[in-house]
């Protein structure tokens, strides 16, 4: 029992930490631009279906940092020569634009690669399941292990630059007093242009791992990219350490609650309380907690705006 | 369930008013009633394919509108609806989603094309059969012959039947039957855990699982019974942790398409120690899915696999489709349901789909795979079936699958009577033309 649950768990932690692998870009470029990039799961899309296209031709390894690198290009282009020009009418048009593009993004993709799934695998060094874990009679899968690594060496590699090298204490300065930034001589709209490239490589190595650990098909991001909004209002938007929260937070959700046999007729039950089979609601609470999983993020959600609207870590109050 | 009938309702008074405004301008309104002529003339008959063409199951829809394209370029090069008469198929993509395919069966009326394919997805196939019964009542000089290939909720040839609709694949009662009755024999079954998607042909499976296992094998532990969402789910993991959890040594899934190479993929990352009984193994990417992993653990009940010897039926289109479009072919009901339709044209001599309707009741023939028979009763094709395991290429069993050095071999074949169950369908029939 303990095994399963533990195993239940590892697989809700690596799923969160790839949420927070997308949730990290779209929060960092919301708290330092105001803009909702709607694109961002496209982007992580993308990332998916370019590392799909590069392990085809120079194995995955290649991939794994090709795919960010070119999702970082695209990203500058986009904020240089697009987001940048929209700016000056404001957010709304940003928003759209951002909108639009994650269609254009989308339909290209199916253009090229087509409308079904492509055959993205897990590269064969890690295939099975991790060794010591297996000991203590937990299969976990060393790709998740790998995943987890990635998402975790990502978290501490931004930490570390947003904390402690000189570009992270502009872009920190840049989030809160843009103009005095600006006084002082440092190019703050390169700075944005940096930001909103780093994010979309950031979506595009969540892509890069998540695409062989799951599926690599258009329809990905549509599926991740409600989830991930989910991640970021919970956490508090521009909050990265209450996306880490609520990534993870979210991912044993799924986990858990996918399985789960509980019901209220079976908790009423157990509290010596049964209900009766022809009762108006029992067909309505015999629905297990795992026939509603899908509905359990958007739940959370509606929650958070309502008890705490500014998410559990946003310092925000609008 | 009341919704879905509304829903259908609104369509089909909205094809009402379409129709007749076509019937009106004096768009679609062909000979139909009157005496047949003498044979049938040469001519094009259109059926549009409506399944889905994009979003999570767009491979494997798109997969078999190949084998239905090819299969039509086949069977026209043989003429088998008689000298001139050719099958063109028109491709319709529904999503899988019930609503969507009302939209696209809407399309098809406007465009005049009588007769309909569907196979993925019951859901759809229920959208359909209500719709187009009620559109065929209210527009009879258009009625549309919906030629089911894959959807196999029992409801569609029992308490659902329609006089319009025509099953081409085993329903799961047969399905199941077959399958319990290979599991009665081996001890080794003792915790099953029953997986399905969560809408009718998922549901079915797990009620008549629990039902004919019950009678078959009372000892036999339900070890879970999960229903998830349709197409919905990317991660199985947390569903196998549960199944080893529940110690089960024995799954039983209507899964198909990517809810099943997916739920496969992650038992093998998982190293799940469990025989698998499916329907749709054999359907595309699941094969690959699969792998060495689950040799002699994973096995399929199917109307057809590629090495069942000595006959080896289909095997000349499989590898002829093999090479045009590097995908398995396996669907054989794309055969018998063109094959059935092409009777129906010859011995209705027309294509007015009332004739044709009347004139496929009944049919039977014998088909590569066995003898096949359209059940006149509930409009179910009666076929044989099989449960084959998968194994290693070698010996009789030689035939490879998605080049993964593996392939099916037969386990049990069950003849067509055997096969065959019973059906409550009390059909309402129009008039039979003079």
């Amino acid at each position: 029992m303990l095994e399963a649950t533990l195993s239940q768990a590892l697989y809700g932690v690596s799923y969160g930490l790839l949420l927070f692998m997308l949730a990290a870009g779209l929060t960092l470029i919301f708290s330092m631009m105001g803009v909702l990039n709607f694109a961002h799961a496209s982007f992580y899309m993308l990332g998916a279906y370019i590392a799909y296209q590069f392990s085809t031709w120079f194995g995955f390894w290649i991939a794994l940092g090709a795919a960010p690198l070119m999702l970082f290009i695209l990203g500058v282009l986009v904020e240089r020569w697009g987001l940048r020009r929209v700016h000056k009418w404001g957010h709304v048009p940003e928003l759209l634009f951002t909108f639009g593009l994650s269609y254009i993004i989308v339909e290209l993709a199916q253009v090229i690669w087509g409308r079904a799934a492509v055959p993205y695998r897990v590269p064969s060094e890690l295939d099975g399941p991790v060794a010591w874990l297996q000991a203590l009679g937990i299969t976990f899968p060393q790709y998740r292990m790998f995943m987890m690594a990635v998402a975790v060496g990502m978290l501490v590699a931004i930490w570390l630059l947003l904390t402690r090298t000189r570009i992270g204490l502009v872009i920190q300065a840049a989030l809160t007093h843009p103009q005095q930034v600006e006084a002082l001589g440092h190019n703050v709209p390169r700075v944005f242009m940096l930001v909103f490239g780093g994010g979309s490589a950031l979506a595009g190595l969540a892509g890069v791992v998540g695409g062989n650990a799951f599926v690599t098909e258009p329809a990905m991001a549509g599926t991740v990219g409600a989830i991930v909004f989910v991640v970021i209002v919970v956490g508090g938007m521009g909050s990265l350490a209450g996306a880490f929260i609520a990534a993870l937070l979210i991912g044993l959700l799924e986990s858990f609650g996918k399985v789960s046999d509980l019901s209220v007729v079976k908790l009423l039950a157990s509290l010596g309380m049964p209900l009766a089979p022809d009762s108006t609601l029992y067909p309505v609470l015999t629905l297990t907690l795992s026939q509603v999983a899908p509905v359990l993020p958007y739940l959370v959600l509606v929650l958070i705006l309502i008890v705490r609207p500014k998410g559990l870590l946003g310092t925000r109050e609008d | 369930m009341s919704r879905r009938q509304a829903i259908a309702w609104v369509a089909a008074a909205t094809f009402a008013a379409v129709g007749s405004t076509a019937f009106a301008q004096g768009k679609a309104a062909p000979a139909a009633k009157g005496a047949p002529p003498p044979a049938v003339a040469a001519q094009t008959v259109k059926i549009a394919y409506v399944d889905p063409l994009s979003g999570p199951f767009a491979g494997v829809g798109t997969n078999l509108l190949r084998h239905f394209q090819f299969m039509s370029e086949q069977l026209n090069a043989q003429q088998v609806a008689g000298p001139g008469v050719k099958f063109e198929i028109v491709p319709f993509d529904n999503k899988a989603s019930p609503q969507e395919t009302l939209t696209q069966l809407k399309q098809v009326i406007d465009q005049g094309i009588r007769y309909v394919v569907q196979g993925q997805g019951s859901g759809a196939a229920l959208a359909l059969i209500d719709a187009i019964e009620k559109h065929n009542e209210r527009n009879p000089d258009q009625a549309i012959v919906f030629l089911n290939f894959a959807a196999v909720d029992p409801d569609l040839t029992n308490s659902k039947c329609s006089f319009w609709h025509f099953r081409f694949d085993a329903n799961t009662d047969m399905k199941m039957e077959a399958l319990t009755t290979f599991i009665k024999d081996r001890p080794e079954v003792k915790n099953v855990f029953l997986i399905n998607q969560n809408y009718s042909h998922g549901q079915q499976v797990s009620r008549v699982a629990k039902d004919l296992l019950g009678k078959k094998r009372p000892d036999v532990k339900i070890a879970g019974d999960d229903l998830h969402p349709l197409g919905q789910v990317r991660d199985f993991s947390p569903y196998i942790a549960k199944m080893r959890a529940a110690n089960a040594d024995t799954v039983i899934t209507g899964n198909w398409g990517p809810d099943l190479a997916l739920l496969v993929r992650a038992a093998r990352d998982a190293g799940l120690n469990a025989n698998f009984y499916t329907y749709y193994a054999g359907v595309l990417g699941t094969p690959t899915a699969i792998g060495a992993a689950g040799e002699n653990r994973m096995r399929q009940v199917s109307y057809w696999h590629p090495n069942i010897a000595p006959s080896y039926p289909y095997e000349q289109v499989a590898q002829d489709f093999k090479k045009r479009f590097n995908e398995e072919w396996y669907a054989v009901s794309t055969y018998t349901s063109l094959m059935t339709l092409a009777e129906g044209i010859k011995r209705a001599k027309s294509t007015d789909p009332l004739r044709v309707a009347y004139a496929m009741e009944g049919v039977k023939m014998s088909a590569p795979h066995g003898e096949i028979e359209m059940r006149a009763t509930d409009h179910q094709l009666l076929q044989p079936l099989w449960i084959s395991s998968w194994t290693k290429v070698g010996g009789p069993n030689k035939h490879d699958v998605e080049k993964t050095g593996y392939t099916w071999k037969t386990e049990a074949a069950y003849p067509t009577y055997v096969a065959s169950q019973p059906t409550s369908c009390q059909m309402k029939r129009p008039a039979r033309p003079q």
